[in-house]
């Protein structure tokens, strides 16, 4: 294929992810969207397989073909509520990729200028030969691209795998820091500055590259150990962010314009999803990544009352005399696996001419979206589910508040106690309700490890026990 | 445990304890439930009623005293009655024990457990079996329905083709329960309501009635109803005096005028003097609820509807929670039901006496011999002190203007040193990169723009699927790897093959899984 057509297909394909990533921005439209990107990946791979430079397409296809089957295996079992390890877990190899083809690009650079010392009028074909062409001063910026391009891919991949892991409940989900704190990250990010000079101007480049190998990857590690479950929307779509800023760094030592710009679009998006998730939880960007809650400036609020528990009966007689009802599900609905009940609660009370309404928090669960996508996979209609802002002034006319499974994005002293270490953070108003019912494991504070006046107040009920198992107590008493 | 409800001695009382609804409760707790023949008939619960809902209709008071360990009842009891009761009984009724010193002391010869529904602590927990606020928010809305059989007018404002009708001006004096549930039914007659309260942290649950609070322009610390367990307490005479100059004023406008105000333990305030009641118009009401303890206004008779000589009605019934009798015997049966749900916390028909219990060892007046009233301060305060507030203050268009224009001036300065900032570092970079790397830098600077004003558009709830498909795209690595493969080197064929199978996996997984999510979305 000539460089002119591959071009142009670069260009249409840029055009479809585009699109694609645009098409999000409504439920139907987003069916549309996912087979423009999958037209513009299509694209993407056979104008570079056939195209100018190209080499070994048996062996790619081939590659393509094994990794596609795990892929196709992998995306069919997985379950719902595993989507944020699944997530973090393909991120990692998003990093891993852009390492190896750093390396690759140095190995190669080598090669050439070793070729071209010996022979001047040597002969080079596909990548080889663009680098072939390239004068010092090109040749250095490269290089810096290359570091780049390794350094932030490193810090992918080992993120993403202890995020994968805090995620799935194989890493223990609080924050954990080596003794030293963030001086070792510090330290080890001056080490790969250093590195990265050197490697431009002294020898040796392959074992300079190690070295910011080593240390990005011990960053990558370190600064995710240090972050707690209940930021872990923020991480996720950071490392996002990550993986499409280490492609865009790829596509400039590789001169690829498709890859900077689609690194370029996932790069920005995950960068605003982060700011997005920080936003809901009033707290700054560097705060969350730099791990932990910002010091306490006070005593916290004293809570006054007591919690009160209640049994199912109880909750099924108010929902029964209920005409308005708000869902307000968290983590905790995920990790009791009880999206059906909640499904097959609201069809019910919904079948009795009930108003029955979702209300999710931007940082409800363990992924930007998580609730939605729970929810639907529960096949809860979409347009009963409403977010923050939507529903939020909806609470004084509810009957009955259900709050399953969460607790800080519920908690009013964000509102009322300006020394509460979320103060300041938007929260669901629930308390607002006539009635709220919190399903709830046990008496224990939420992640944070914040106390909740919620659980407190006069109109709040307990309704203590593993969430599916209180709902499907439940199913049975509505009529 | 066997519980019966005694059919009520007291002149014109037509409520009664227990209604089949709230019995088969009771059964639920493991009762048997009896009741006295008639009980329930002025309430509109015939034995019949009774006998169908598996409830055993005794023929006597003593019959069924005798039959029975709780007895239950809605007014107190009088002497003969206590004096019928045997030793280790248990009695549930109201007891009024401060004005009722002499039927305390029978029922402490008599050995008989009374617990007194009147004085369930005001806490939280409570609420459900606090038979004062149920009746209170009865005789609010009955205050209500007998001013409007006694007005002349409609409540509602009309214009008609008959000519034009103005709506009924009520006052509301005291927005306790009593208070609220008349704002609330005269509110929705379609009346103009004004009420007035003098603890100022009730001027939020009157305006969300529908009512304007009458505010009283007064420099002393305003009262708390958080110490008092959300009772009015007695106020000073200068506020005193300002209130009552407040009605004078107002006299004249109203139509109708409701007051509830009641200070626990002590005689009704007067609030409305007889030169108020003389400055209203002919034909207007008042509905004095206080009636019982004296009464709120100079001129009311207890138990009476009265007429002024210029035409002004006082009533001043005592009994409108009886008026109501089907529904007020529905939620008392209620109150009583659940006080027994918490005397028998095993579910199992066995009352326990837990004199630990802030609630049971409130109502509890005799007990074991013993008077156990009054009770000591419950451990939990009722209802948190009020934190004084701040009103935001409103700006004037000119500060709000002024505000603007400074925000603006601020965006538009940081946004132009960002901008400033941000060509000079590209000048920067422009002097000393080769030309080669800013070209691929304008599409790199364009694509994130692109990115940015896209992604603002993605609605909250696609973001999971907006990662996984920007997962399943940033595999477009997968393009350097394709590139590199072809190289003459072992080592690199191999890196970049593992690469591809790397970003393959990537690329089919994050689009199926994206997939799958999104065809899980669907409409109602």
């Amino acid at each position: 294929m000539e460089f002119g057509i591959s071009t142009a297909a670069y260009v249409v394909a840029a055009v479809l992810f585009i699109l694609s990533l645009g098409g999000l921005s409504g439920q139907e439209s987003a069916k549309r969207a996912v087979w423009y990107g999958i037209a513009a990946m299509a694209l993407a791979v056979v104008a570079t397989l056939f195209g100018p430079g190209s080499g070994n397409w048996f062996l790619s296809l081939v590659m393509l073909a094994i990794g596609g089957g795990i892929g196709w295996v992998v995306a069919k079992r997985v379950q719902m509520t595993e989507m944020p390890q699944l997530v973090a877990a393909m991120h990692s190899l998003v990093g891993l990729a852009a390492v190896l083809i750093g390396f690759n690009a140095q190995f190669e650079l080598g090669r050439v200028l070793r070729a071209k010392a010996a022979d001047a009028s040597a002969e080079f074909h596909g990548f080889a030969a663009v680098l072939a062409h390239k004068t010092p001063a090109e040749i250095a910026m490269l290089k810096v691209e290359v570091a780049l391009g390794i350094f932030i891919g490193a810090v992918t991949f080992t993120g993403s795998i202890v995020a994968f892991g805090k995620l799935a409940g194989k890493i223990d989900g609080k924050p954990k820091k080596l003794p030293g704190g963030h001086m070792l990250n510090a330290g080890a990010a001056a080490l790969s500055a250093l590195a990265l000079v050197l490697y431009c101007t002294v020898g040796a480049p392959v074992l300079w590259l190690l070295i910011i190998t080593a240390c990005a990857l011990f960053i990558g590690y370190h600064l995710i150990m240090g972050i707690g479950g209940a930021d872990m929307p923020v991480v996720v779509s950071m490392l996002n962010s990550y993986s499409g800023w280490a492609a865009a760094a790829i596509g400039f030592t590789l001169g690829n314009d498709l890859l900077i710009v689609v690194g370029a679009l996932v790069g920005s998006s995950g960068a605003i999803l982060s700011y997005i998730m920080c936003k809901a939880m009033n707290r700054h960007f560097v705060s969350v990544i730099l791990g932990g809650f910002g010091g306490e400036t006070g005593p916290a609020m004293e809570i006054t009352g007591e919690q009160i528990a209640i049994d199912a009966e109880s909750v099924a007689a108010a929902l029964n005399d209920a005409d308005e009802v708000i869902i307000v599900p968290g983590y905790g609905m995920a990790v009791a696996q009880a999206q059906q009940s909640v499904s097959e609660l609201t069809r019910k009370l919904r079948a009795r001419g009930k108003n029955v309404r979702f209300a999710i928090h931007p940082v409800a669960g363990r992924l930007p979206g998580h609730m939605n996508v729970l929810l639907a996979e529960a096949k809860v209609p979409y347009d009963i589910v409403l977010e923050m802002d939507e529903i939020n002034e909806d609470f004084p006319n509810a009957d009955v508040a259900i709050v399953i499974g969460s607790n800080d994005i519920v908690n009013p002293a964000a509102q009322e106690d300006p020394n509460s270490p979320i103060a300041g953070m938007p929260v669901l108003e629930v308390w607002k309700a006539k009635q709220v019912f919190v399903s709830k494991r046990g008496q224990g504070t939420g992640y944070s490890g914040i106390e909740n006046p919620l659980f407190y107040k006069e109109n709040t009920r307990m309704f203590y026990g593993d969430a599916k198992k209180s709902i499907d107590a439940l199913l049975p008493m509505i009529e | 445990m066997k519980i019966g409800a005694l059919k009520e001695s007291y002149e014109g009382e037509a409520r009664v304890a227990v209604t089949p609804s709230s019995a088969a409760h009771l059964k639920k707790l493991g009762h048997e439930v009896y009741v006295e023949t008639g009980a329930g008939t002025r309430a509109g619960f015939t034995d019949a009623a009774y006998e169908a809902a598996g409830i055993t209709v005794e023929p006597t008071a003593s019959a069924l005293i005798n039959d029975v360990d709780v007895v239950v009842k809605v007014r107190p009891p009088s002497a003969e009655e206590i004096r019928e009761m045997r030793h280790g009984q248990t009695l549930i009724a109201h007891f009024y024990p401060s004005q009722n010193s002499d039927l305390l002391e029978v029922a402490r010869e008599q050995g008989i457990t009374a617990i007194a529904m009147d004085m369930v602590p005001r806490i939280s927990r409570a609420q459900k079996m606090d038979a004062l606020s149920s009746m209170a928010n009865i005789a609010g809305y009955r205050a209500v329905i007998e001013a409007a059989n006694n007005f002349g007018r409609f409540f509602t404002g009309q214009v008609t083709a008959a000519g034009k009708v103005p709506p009924a001006k009520v006052l509301v004096v005291g927005a306790g329960v009593a208070g609220l549930a008349a704002i609330g039914a005269a509110t929705s007659l379609g009346a103009q309501v004004y009420a007035f309260d003098v603890r100022p942290e009730v001027a939020e649950q009157i305006e969300s009635m529908g009512a304007e609070f009458v505010y009283l322009d007064f420099k002393e610390q305003a009262q708390d109803g958080a110490a008092t367990g959300g009772y009015a307490a007695p106020s000073s005479p200068e506020f005193r005096e300002k209130q009552l100059e407040k009605f004078r004023e107002l006299a004249p406008q109203m139509d109708i005028v409701i007051t509830t105000a009641l200070i626990p333990g002590r005689d009704a305030p007067k609030l409305w003097t007889a030169d108020m009641v003389e400055a209203m118009k002919p034909g207007s009401v008042i509905v004095d609820l206080a009636a019982e303890r004296g009464g709120n206004c100079d001129l009311t008779v207890p138990d009476e509807r009265f007429v002024t000589e210029n035409g002004v009605v006082i009533i001043g019934y005592t009994d409108f929670p009886s008026r109501m009798a089907t529904q007020s015997s529905e939620l008392y049966g209620n109150n009583i039901r659940h006080m027994l749900a918490d005397l028998t916390p095993g579910k199992d028909g066995k009352l326990v006496q837990n004199m630990e219990d802030d609630v049971i060892r409130g109502a509890t007046v005799t007990h074991d011999g013993d008077v156990t009233w009054p009770p000591p301060p419950p451990k939990i305060a009722a209802i948190a002190a009020q934190k004084p507030r701040e009103k935001a203050r409103e700006l004037t268009p000119e500060e709000k203007r002024a505000s603007e224009l400074a925000a603006f001036k601020a965006q538009t300065k940081s946004q132009v040193t960002l901008l400033a900032v941000g060509a000079a570092v590209m000048l920067l970079v422009g002097s000393f990169a080769p030309a080669s790397f800013l070209s691929h830098f304008i599409v790199f600077v364009l694509a994130c723009f692109v990115g940015f004003q896209v992604i603002w558009n993605v609605s909250h709830s696609l973001h999971t699927p907006l990662m996984a498909i920007t997962n399943a795209i940033s595999s477009i690595i997968i393009v350097g790897a394709l590139l590199q493969i072809g190289s003459g080197s072992w080592l690199i064929v191999i890196l970049g093959a593992l690469s591809v199978l790397m970003a393959g996996i990537n690329i089919f997984g994050g689009f199926l899984v994206t997939r799958r999510m999104l065809a899980m979305f669907q409409k109602s």
